[in-house]
């Protein structure tokens, strides 16, 4: 508690014993929020908004998509974040936050293709383009895949926290490039494609329920990453009495703790 | 020290000539199923031609990136080459230039083959050459990354592809595009400048990059 008092709250709850319970207590309220945010976009952006004079009811699919699209690069940044932390600073946590964070983001970059292929269909007429987003999106995946691939493969968390921390980084680095690049081709191979950017002017109902949407991914990414970060701090943090709940759920349970 | 591990690994890699020569037929023969595999109408292979020279090329370098370090990791030199704090750094150059000089420089000095038997004109195949000799560093550079990465891991070949391979598109893009760009009448400057300064940007941070994977690996 001294440490808090000495206004370094993040040092504190840098331990994952102690970042442990806070993360239970967020979670039940941050997927509460999700599922709520989530209900009212889907209301606005579903009964509400209007439908689009061009791209008809199949428009739609934007409430789902760009939020996911959104959080997939946001995702990357963060995973790339703790990985310089768990470099830098050599912090447990902040490793063991970009692992928790790798499945969602890839999940979150799944859905935006899957979504966007779906509206391709009507709107331009096929699943697929190879657009400069599409193509980056799907490198994204791709990258997700590596960071994920690699914690996989690698039996010494110590090494697998510090492997995974150096990849996102580069990975990082290279995001920008990549865009940059697959821009570049897709230029000097289709120069009349499809263009997202050119899109008419939303009305307001539409970008208010894909702000609501928006704030029920980051809810949903948060918390999801947090339950699986809870459930690497079990596997990997020594067990001890720190932690009640952890108990209670160990007795609870007949299948008890893994490790 | 450079120099001193340059020479080192160059002479390992003539001692073992063969695997540098199984990496250039794996180049020539992967190039040369495409047109196997389809019509090969003279146009079609024109426009083929340059991106998969360049595909060949990726993957004849992912081909030869696990010997790079990986013999070395066993036997425990790497480790104590780690431990010469000072030359660390000089000794990684040497084995980078050393790799690239017995994969990417033959590989691009026989390029010009496949371009020939994709019918392409001589402009564009200067142009794939020297696009070759600017990326196929880069592609060492990344793939050491990989490679130092996967010391860590008890993964194959698979991953080492899946952590290398998009991190090498850009290099795909602008060297392919150049070739591409100078049949289309446009030039290829642009393209071989941005992979010069791709080339220059992996330099500075790849070896770095490398070095920490594999002071994590060795850890």
């Amino acid at each position: 508690m001294k440490a808090i008092e000495n206004g370094s709250w993040w040092s504190h709850y840098a331990a994952p014993a102690r970042f442990y319970p806070l993360a239970g207590h967020l979670v039940t309220p941050l997927f509460l929020m999700a599922a709520v945010l989530a209900s009212i976009g889907l209301y606005i952006g579903f009964i509400v908004a209007p439908t689009d004079w061009q791209q008809g009811e199949s428009y739609r699919i934007i409430f789902i998509h760009v939020p996911a699209a959104w959080m997939s690069m946001i995702i990357y940044l963060a995973m790339a974040f703790w990985g310089v932390l768990a470099l830098v600073l050599k912090t447990r946590l902040s490793a063991m936050m970009l692992q928790a964070l790798a499945p969602t983001g890839a999940w979150m970059t799944f859905v935006a293709l899957w979504t966007g292929a779906f509206w391709g269909k009507p709107t331009w007429g096929t699943y697929w383009v190879w657009d400069a987003r599409i193509t980056s999106e799907l490198i994204l995946l791709f990258l997700y895949f590596g960071v994920i691939g690699l914690r996989a493969s690698i039996d010494d968390d110590r090494k697998a926290d510090k492997a995974c921390a150096l990849l996102s980084i580069v990975g990082a680095v290279n995001v920008p490039i990549i865009y940059f690049s697959v821009k570049w081709w897709n230029t000097l191979h289709q120069g009349a494609s499809v263009s997202l950017t050119a899109a008419p002017k939303m009305a307001q109902t539409m970008l208010t329920a894909m702000l609501i949407m928006t704030a029920a991914a980051w809810a949903y990414s948060i918390a999801a990453s947090l339950v699986r970060v809870r459930s690497l701090i079990i596997q990997r943090e020594p067990r001890s009495s720190w932690d009640k709940s952890l108990k209670n759920q160990a007795e609870a349970s007949s299948a008890g703790v893994p490790r | 020290m450079f120099l001193a591990s340059l020479q080192r690994d160059l002479r390992l890699l003539l001692r073992q000539a063969s695997e540098a020569w199984l990496v250039l037929v794996f180049f020539l023969l992967i190039a040369s199923l495409f047109p196997l595999a389809m019509q090969p109408e003279p146009k079609t292979l024109l426009a083929i031609g340059p991106g998969v020279s360049w595909v060949s090329a990726l993957l004849s370098v992912l081909l030869s990136m696990p010997r790079m370090f990986a013999a070395d990791a066993q036997d425990g030199s790497l480790e104590q080459m780690l431990l010469q704090s000072e030359a660390w750094m000089s000794i990684l150059l040497g084995k980078l230039v050393a790799h690239w000089l017995a994969s990417g420089l033959p590989l691009s000095l026989v390029a010009p083959l496949i371009g020939l038997q994709y019918g392409l004109d001589l402009n564009a195949i200067a142009v794939l050459l020297a696009g070759l000799l600017l990326g196929t560093p880069i592609l060492t550079l990344i793939g050491a990354i990989a490679a130092a990465l996967n010391l860590s891991a008890r993964g194959g070949g698979a991953l080492l592809a899946l952590l290398m391979l998009p991190l090498c598109i850009p290099v795909l893009v602008f060297g392919a595009g150049a070739v591409e760009a100078q049949a289309a009448g446009l030039g290829a400057e642009a393209h071989l400048s941005l992979l010069a300064a791709g080339l220059i940007l992996a330099a500075i941070l790849a070896p770095w990059a490398c070095s920490t994977a594999i002071r994590i690996a060795m850890d």
